[in-house]
């Protein structure tokens, strides 16, 4: 789409040279002394750390439950997304009921939500689950419904004129006419499901990539630390990928 | 990218052949369409005949659209009533298709998949494949069945909005300005594809148009509107037009015609003063 000219073998390398500089700077920040290796684990013990997690188990468990957390919320958060966002989209009454709350409630950050989803629903897997579909609900909400308002007046007169009503119009012009944003918003509702994610699972888990993070706080275990982070960053990158994938398939069907 | 009007406009069917369908008669009795204060049509009393063919013709603003889009179900009138084969038009229906000035071709269907679009609800799947089929041979595009409607050009498109109307089989298939964003020589073709389509399936057609060749070149009847303030829009002529179809293009008589109508519609003929 970019072209620019060069293969597109060429730009996957460009992509790679910064995470490479910073695994070189990395490595040289403890060679020399710059921080201790407490502080700042190099890359060899940060990966010992994750071969002997894996050893024990702990590792697979932990990224488990944490995609699986992941992909339920975002489900949850994306279908509430879309329903709610189409409802608001299409209409002007529901809108103008559901709107200004929503907007309200958008800007209560993640973390305040913990102690009050810990009241309501208990511990367990439900409110973190909860949590994380919060995260993927309000940028698919938004883009649906900003999208819907949006759709060309010329088509959805056509299917009108074809006898296109209420849930087919929605289903066979509306929805597709905004499936470009749509997939915008569901990218930023998963990058936000990780984000909430964490949250959840810092403040109270007893498992997962977040809990191995405080645990790793708490027993001085940085290498564990920067093994959580490493990993959230691949496992975000890769479902970002994944709908990427997507949208472009879905650009190319139109073009 | 859109491909040039070029060798693939060749590919019309010389004798487009649409299947038969049961014409509609249209009748408008006392119809009113008003938007705020602003009166567009006030008594209107109007009779089409199932499968004649009538040409609206009328300057910006005199109504044509908006006659043709309460016709359509599109809209309803302020008063008065509708009717498309004695039946009163209540919303969009499967006795009527449209065809707008714009193809409106849904962006991410191939063209069988916009021309299925216009299939009336609960058409079995094997039988609407095959409807779509013969109605994409009937405009000259079955060989482009898979292509999406930016890859085409703008004649094709229209083409496929044509086939989207027909393969519904409508008693009555409105027209509003259809060819007026295509090229001259397209327009032509597409005015002969129209003039076939009509002959074959019998259908009633009303055509809302700017240009008075493409008026005298298909229709049977040729109304003009003209907005008379107040009043709003009003029928100023009813012509009909007894030349067998299809037509001649240089035939003497419509020539006739065409200044008595370019006249009414404010084009005087240009009186050239003896050297």
């Amino acid at each position: 789409m970019t072209g620019g000219g060069s293969r597109p073998g060429g730009r996957w390398l460009l992509g790679l040279v910064l995470p490479v500089l910073l695994l070189v700077a990395w490595q040289l920040s403890s060679t020399l002394g710059f921080f201790s290796a407490n502080q700042l684990p190099p890359p060899p013990d940060v990966l010992a750390a994750a071969r002997r997690l894996w050893g024990t188990g702990t590792l697979q468990h932990n990224i488990a439950i944490s995609v699986q957390r992941v992909l339920i919320g975002f489900a949850c958060g994306a279908v509430a997304g879309i329903v709610l966002g189409g409802l608001t989209g299409l209409s002007r009454w529901v809108s103008d009921l559901l709107s200004p709350t929503l907007g309200a409630l958008r800007s209560v950050p993640s973390l305040a939500w913990v102690p009050l989803l810990g009241l309501w629903i208990g511990i367990g897997e439900t409110p973190k689950i909860v949590l994380v579909a919060i995260g993927a609900f309000f940028p698919v909400y938004t883009t649906v419904s900003s999208a819907l308002a949006h759709v060309d007046p010329a088509l959805l007169e056509v299917g009108r004129a074809y006898g296109r009503r209420g849930v087919r119009l929605f289903g066979e012009v509306l929805l597709p006419a905004t499936a470009p944003s749509l997939l915008s918003g569901l990218r930023l509702g998963l990058a936000q499901s990780w984000l909430f994610l964490v949250a959840a699972e810092l403040i109270s888990s007893a498992i997962g990539l977040g809990y191995q993070m405080t645990n790793g706080q708490n027993t001085g275990r940085t290498d564990e630390v920067l093994l959580a982070i490493v990993l959230l960053a691949l496992l975000g990158k890769l479902s970002d990928v994944v709908l990427g994938l997507v949208e472009r398939q879905v650009a190319l069907r139109r073009a | 990218m859109v491909l040039t009007p070029g060798p693939m406009e060749e590919q019309l069917p010389a004798a487009p052949s649409a299947e038969p369908v049961d014409a509609l008669d249209v009748e408008l009795r006392r119809v009113q369409r008003t938007f705020g204060a602003h009166r567009v049509l006030q008594d209107l009393d109007l009779r089409i005949d199932a499968g004649s063919t009538v040409a609206l013709l009328g300057a910006s603003g005199s109504g044509k659209s908006t006659l043709l889009r309460l016709v359509a179900g599109l809209d309803r009138p302020t008063g008065g009533t509708v009717s498309v084969g004695g039946e009163a038009v209540r919303g969009p229906g499967r006795r009527t298709a449209v065809v707008f000035q714009e193809p409106r071709l849904l962006p991410w269907r191939d063209l069988a998949g916009n021309v299925a679009l216009g299939l009336p609800l609960g058409t079995p799947r094997a039988q609407g494949r095959d409807a779509v089929r013969h109605r994409l041979e009937t405009v000259g595009l079955a060989d482009f069945a898979g292509h999406r409607p930016r890859r085409v050009s703008g004649g094709m498109a229209q083409r496929a909005a044509l086939a989207r109307a027909l393969v519904r089989r409508p008693g009555v298939l409105l027209l509003d300005e259809p060819f007026a964003a295509l090229d001259a020589l397209t327009r032509l073709r597409m005015q002969d594809l129209l003039d076939g389509v009509q002959r074959s399936s019998g259908t009633t057609v009303l055509l809302v148009t700017h240009d008075v060749d493409e008026a005298l070149h298909l229709a049977d009847r040729v109304l003009v509107l003209a907005a008379d303030g107040e009043r709003g829009a009003q029928v100023v002529r009813d012509l009909r037009v007894d030349a067998p179809r299809p037509r001649d293009r240089a035939d003497a008589q419509l020539a006739a015609l065409r200044v008595e109508l370019l006249e009414l519609l404010g084009v005087p003929r240009t009186t050239r003063t003896p050297s």
